[in-house]
Order: structure tokens, then sequence, then C-alpha cells
């Protein structure tokens, strides 16, 4: 899925930290670690085409990612700090709009889908009045709608309570076993117990 | 139309994101209304003095009016993370600048043409120079749209960016004005109005096909990896 050599962010032309290799197979799981500033949110970034990045080799589902530098944006689905919902629409509203906008079909009715996150019954309010962990679920329904191969998700379990990490959890496992991979970071002991590979953002001298 | 479809869910959320906030929705209008106002009674109020300028007021003050909503065309979508999402996504950003164009038209532009009748009344503007008004107005209000995307584009990820903002796009509105206050004065004087409506318009198509792509690129180029 995403094959990568010596890859490292760059800030002001300098490497954010020590080159790391990635190779990450469908149905795997990757964890980036590191402290607080080491650039694992700016690696998910870059790997969007959201900031400067630098590897020998780069290589999504057989592109090129070096030279083709948006080729991530129709394969993967990225959840980052900010979730991108609009306070006063709807669940629902805020759902539809977000996978128009990326022009995918919500792979499954959207009632059902707050059912299995943990928000039945809030599909119509505006997500405005929902507490930071109903927000987080209702921005992670557009993962278990979404059928796009890589996600790449920014520290997925903030804000939740444990039944919500459990419902992470529990989408993380449908998608590896359809095939699909995903890349997250964290900075502390992974609430999950998921198989996954490591990968440890160090100083870059 | 599929492929249209990233487009239409823009502009139906924009659409309805005004209208779940009717109350900001309504505040140029009572700007425009406001500033009609002051200058009726500043000017005198007899409608023999105010006939000759009351059209370029009333242009002037939509102009005014319209700018004051292109603040927040781009600062929410870059505050809740909506504009990165667009940027890592696979949908073309000129198209998505189209779909907001025309939104910020048909809530501002149209919004603003239709409360003439009201600024021409409270400017003893005469009645027969009311459609010709409302044509102007209609495709001015169009082309301003356009050069207020481009300025909101470039401006959208800087924390006060006001000023700046009426510094780029007012100098730019001047052509617009010229040629659309123009038209109007053209049937008061009882000529025809056909050359300065099709300049205007002119102007207009010119930067429909050149503002949404520069306010594309503007977005490209703010983001922390520009081309």
């Amino acid at each position: 899925m995403l094959q990568a050599e010596s890859l490292t962010c760059l800030r002001d032309e300098e490497a954010l930290f020590a080159p790391i290799d990635i190779d990450l197979p469908p149905g795997h799981l990757l964890v980036l670690e590191g402290r607080n500033g080491a650039g694992k949110t700016t690696l998910l970034r870059a790997l969007l085409g959201l900031h400067p990045l630098t590897a020998k080799s780069l290589h999504f589902r057989g592109t090129d990612v070096l030279r083709e530098r948006h080729a991530l944006c129709s394969g993967a689905l990225w959840l980052g700090h900010l979730l991108a919902l609009k306070g006063d629409l709807t669940v629902r509203e805020n759902l539809r709009y977000n996978l128009a906008i990326g022009d995918e079909d919500a792979a499954e009715d959207v009632d059902e889908l707050c059912a299995n996150l943990g928000i039945a019954g809030y599909e119509d309010t505006p997500t405005r009045s929902l507490s930071a962990g109903q927000r987080k679920r209702a921005a992670l329904a557009r993962l278990a709608a979404s059928r796009r191969p890589l996600w790449l998700l920014d520290e997925p379990f903030a804000n939740l309570d444990g039944p919500g990490m459990a419902v992470v959890e529990r989408l993380l496992a449908t998608h590896l076993a359809r095939g699909g991979s995903a890349m997250l970071t964290s900075h502390g002991v992974l609430p999950i117990t998921l198989p996954a590979t490591t990968v440890r953002l160090e100083h870059a001298r | 139309m599929t492929a249209l479809r990233p487009y239409q869910a823009l502009l139906a959320r924009d659409l309805r994101l005004a209208f779940r906030r009717r109350a900001d929705l309504l505040l140029p209008l009572g700007f425009a209304v406001l500033v009609v106002l002051l200058f009726g009674i500043a000017l005198g109020g007899t409608p023999e003095r105010l006939a000759p300028v009351s059209a370029p007021v009333i242009w002037v003050t939509v102009l005014l009016a319209g700018f004051l909503s292109l603040d927040g065309l781009f600062r929410p979508d870059v505050d809740d993370g909506t504009l990165d999402q667009w940027l890592a996504g696979p949908t073309s950003i000129v198209g998505l600048m189209y779909a907001k164009a025309l939104a910020h038209w048909l809530l501002y532009g149209v919004g603003l043409t239709l409360s003439t009748p009201l600024l021409a009344m409270l400017l003893n503007l005469p009645v027969d120079l009311l459609p010709v008004m409302l044509a102007a107005l209609a495709i001015g209000t169009l082309g301003a749209t356009q050069i207020g995307i481009i300025a909101a584009a470039l401006t959208a990820r800087l924390r006060r960016s006001g000023i700046l903002l009426a510094l780029i796009v007012m100098p730019l509105y001047l052509p617009l004005l010229i040629f659309g206050s123009g038209a109007v004065d053209a049937v008061r004087l009882g000529e025809s109005p056909k050359g300065a409506l099709l300049l205007l318009a002119a102007q207009t198509v010119l930067l429909l096909t050149l503002a949404p792509p520069a306010a594309a690129a503007a977005l490209r180029i703010g983001s922390d990896n520009p081309p």
C-alpha cells in the first residue's frame, strides 16, 4: 500500500526527524510514535501534500508520490486534529457533505452508522451542541462510511472514552480485514490490541 | 451529473449555513440601508439634489456592503480544518472556488440587488432608472464577488485581514463602479445604457474566467507546502 525509504519532513529546509523507512502492506496497521513536536502530525500532512517532505523513494499503490505529489489524495482518508465539522450543521448534514465533497457514497445508512458509533439519536443535532467526544465520534462516522484504502488518523483516540476507543478499534479491525491499511499517530500507550508495526520519530541529529 | 456532485455539495452547504444564520445574512442589508440614509440626510433630501448622486451612492453602498461579507468567506473553513481537507482531497479546488463564488453571489449579490428598490426609494432615485440599476447591479455584483474571492483567498490565513482586504478589493472595484453607475447615468441623460452594460458584462465574464483559478492558486500558495 505505502512504501517509503528514508522519508523525512522538511521545516525551513531542515529535516524534522531522523529519516524513517515505511513498509505498510494492505491489511496492516502502522503506529507513528514520538514525543510532542516530533513531527507525527506533520508527517501525515506531508504525505497528503500539505507539507514539504523528502525521501529516497515513496510509493502509494505503485504510484511515485515524489513525482505526483497529490497521489494519495483520492486513495487516502485523513482525519486530523481539526475535525472539519460545521457547528451549524447536523451530524447527518456534515457526514453527507464530507462524503460528497470527496465524491464518495455512504457505504451504509447514516442512522446505522450513528448507532454503531454510539451517537444514535443525535443524527439531526447540530454538532455545535455535541460534546467533544461526541463530535469526535461524528467525525469518525466518515471513516465508517468511506471505502478509501488508506486511513491516516491523527490521534484517533483523543477525547474519547473507553467505549469510544473500542469503537475506533472495531472500525480499524473491519477496515484492515477488508484489506485496507491505516497509519495512526500516538504519543503514549495505545488503548488497542490490534497487531501493529511501530515507527518511532527521533530527533534528526 | 455525478461529476458536479462535490461542487453542488459545497454550494448547498454554503447556502444552508447562511440560512442557519439568517441574522448575519441581513447585516449587509442593514448596513446598506443605514449608509444610504446617512447620505440622504447629509445631502439634504431634496429630489433635485439627490437625483444626480443617488445611483452612484447606491453603487458604492452595495459594493461596500458586499465587501463586509468577504472576511467570513474562507475564515471558518480555515479554522475548522475544512480548507486542509479540500487541499488534501481529490476534488478540484478551482471547481470548489466556482461553487463558493456562486454561493456568495446568490446570497449577497442577488440579495443586495433585490434590496435596491428600497435603497432607491430612500434616495429618491427616479423610478424609470430602476430597471437599468437592477440590471447593472446584478451583473456588477457577480464581478465584485469574483474580485472578492481572490482577495479573501489571499488573506484567508491571516489573523487580521480587514484593512488589507479593503486595500486589495477597493481599487479593483473601480472599473465595475465606473461602468455600473455609467449605465444608470446614461439613462438619466436620455442615452442608451447598452455600451456601459456590455462593458460591465465583459468585465464580469473576464473576472469569472480568471478569478476562481486565481483564488485556488492563492489558497495553495498560502498552505505550508506551496507548489
